[in-house]
């Protein structure tokens, strides 16, 4: 497979043609936005947490194919998980998109979001995937100030 | 002995129309023969950055290897020699631009700082509280940030000028917003993002029949058009040396004397200055009272490279040679199902910006890249510009008199990957 077609895989397009949870949320208990400079990527993310736990995720804005697949998978993958797994599935896809091999047995199971692993092939594109992480962190922490890539 | 006239065979490489051996000047930029992701460059970010001929290179270098010393303090040969080559650099810009006088010519980094140095000095002497300063919709954020910045610290309005879906100033609408009240119209002379040549005479005209002076950021002016400052009558003029095929750090702020005169400096230090005590300091004459410190003066020696490389191709030729390519690739980017054009004024220079439908510019660069494409993707510093038209980014090719209508058909295949890749 070309890095191309490693990078730009079905899931990922798929995910940024028709992104899943696409939407505003009525009660929130956080949101944060981020933003890439760079590329001007946009996003608003919006969590409900019931204690510790995400119950609903959704987000909305405008950005590349990978940034827009990679908050879609997002939404999909931390909905039901603690915060403390959310930050452990956050470090297992910073290593897998900066090419920093998962550290033996102890990485989180990634799931989907291993369609990514063909973005640390392509530097300057690391920011467009870890951008909504960055911004869900942020909502986490209720953090008031917009998550940025630089 | 008879001579034999040759006859005229074509020429190796692209033939063109115009009387341009496009094959031969390639030579000149080392640049253009590496390979990107194993095939050869297609360098059209020209908008971003310009490559450079040899002869830049090596007056930077030569500067470094045989005439290294400061300018305007040394009695000794060397300093002599320095001071002499960075003068003469002067005296070309002069020429470059028809400046009545070399001293109406201040070395900058960049246009950027030039339009900061007007701001700074200028601005701030003449613009009060209530003051308004003119600017265009299609504005670089150089020549929308420095006057912000002035605005606020003034209380002053930044007053802006709309343009209409075609990318053009719309004339009347900016000449009423002209009034006693603006001190100053700031605009591009050509844009960065759609191409667009302002029809400056005319906004000069308009401004200075209310006595408003008009500041030209020439970034991309000063590369795609032949100027005349004299002849525009313009009072401000800027434009950087790394855009027109010279150094980076290296620009030009041209200025009319009697203003220049009038504006107090920018930075304080050495070669400013004609006498400094504690009490009281005398600023030196222009054009030394606005180049404070020691100069780019490697880089000032590039930028003379480049005037004088301009200058022996023809700065026409080149011209009609890139109103060739300008044709070309707008015709063949019709052909590319769902792309849109943004800027289509009538009166434009090579730098084009399109979107696909569908598809984000980011992503685009991506696939273009890896065919060894270089394309500028995103804002390109004029964010405005790009909520007037509606789109987060677009994807930008801009173009030199270096590249060849075979580049261009490489970017329409590379066009039709994009689509193949990302659906």
């Amino acid at each position: 497979m070309s890095d191309l077609h490693a990078l730009y895989q079905e899931v990922i397009l798929d995910h940024s043609k028709r992104p899943h949870n696409f939407r505003p949320m009525a009660d929130p208990s956080r949101t944060a936005q981020g933003y890439n400079p760079l590329c001007g990527d946009k996003v608003t993310l919006f969590v409900r947490l019931d204690g510790d736990r995400v119950a609903d995720v959704s987000f909305q804005g405008s950005g590349c194919a990978i940034s827009t697949a990679s908050a879609s998978l997002l939404t999909e993958t931390v909905k039901g998980k603690t915060l403390a797994e959310v930050e452990s599935i956050f470090a297992g896809f910073h290593d897998l998109v900066t090419g920093k091999a998962p550290r033996d047995g102890q990485g989180p199971a990634l799931g989907k979001l291993a369609v990514f692993s063909g973005v640390s092939e392509f530097p300057v594109r690391v920011k467009c995937a870890t951008l909504v992480w960055h911004t869900l962190r942020n909502a986490l922490r209720g953090g008031e100030e917009v998550a940025t890539t630089e | 002995m008879a001579v034999t006239s040759e006859v005229a065979k074509p020429r190796a490489g692209i033939a063109t129309r115009s009387a341009f051996d496009v094959a031969r000047v390639r030579e000149d930029f080392p640049i253009l023969k590496e390979k990107v992701h194993g095939k050869p460059l297609v360098y059209f970010d020209n908008a971003a950055t310009a490559q450079k001929p040899r002869q830049v290179l090596e007056a930077e270098q030569n500067f470094y290897l045989r005439l290294c010393s400061n300018v305007h303090r040394g009695v000794h040969w060397l300093s002599e020699r320095a001071t002499q080559a960075y003068e003469d650099t002067r005296v070309k810009a002069q020429r470059f631009l028809n400046a009545s006088e070399s001293r109406e010519i201040i070395f900058v980094r960049g246009a950027t700082e030039a339009i900061n140095l007007v701001a700074g000095t200028y601005g701030r002497k003449n613009v009060q509280v209530g003051d308004e300063i003119v600017i265009s919709a299609m504005e670089h954020h150089s020549n929308i940030v420095p006057w912000q910045m002035l605005c606020e610290e003034k209380g002053a309005r930044l007053r802006v000028a709309p343009i209409n879906d075609r990318g053009e100033l719309i004339l009347e609408e900016f000449e009423k917003l002209l009034g006693p009240r603006t001190r100053l119209v700031a605009v591009t002379h050509v844009s960065n993002v759609l191409g667009t040549i302002n029809p400056v005479q005319e906004i000069i005209a308009m401004a200075h029949r209310q006595g408003i002076p008009v500041l030209l950021d020439g970034a991309q002016g000063a590369v795609h058009l032949k100027v005349d400052v004299r002849e525009l009558d313009c009072d401000f003029y800027t434009f950087s040396g790394h855009k027109l095929f010279g150094p980076t750090g290296i620009g030009v702020l041209y200025g009319k004397a009697r203003l220049l005169e009038a504006m107090p400096p920018y930075h304080g230090g050495g070669d400013m200055i004609s006498s400094v005590s504690f009490e009281k300091t005398l600023y030196n004459v222009i054009p030394y009272k606005f180049e404070a410190g020691t100069p780019n003066i490697a880089g000032t020696l590039g930028l003379g490279a480049a005037i004088d490389y301009l200058g022996g191709l023809g700065q026409e030729n080149l011209l009609r040679y890139e109103e060739e390519l300008l044709a070309y690739t707008t015709e063949a980017l019709a052909g590319i199902p769902e792309l849109r054009i943004i800027g289509t004024a009538r009166q434009k220079a090579p730098v084009i910006s399109f979107v696909l439908n569908g598809l984000h510019p980011h992503d685009v660069g991506t696939v273009l890249d890896q065919e060894g494409i270089a394309v500028r993707t995103g804002h390109h510093c004029a964010q405005p510009l790009m909520d007037r038209f509606g789109v987060p980014a677009t994807t930008r090719a801009s173009l030199a008199f270096y590249n060849t209508l075979e580049e261009v058909d490489r970017l329409i295949k590379g066009l039709h990957k994009v689509r193949e890749i990302l659906g």
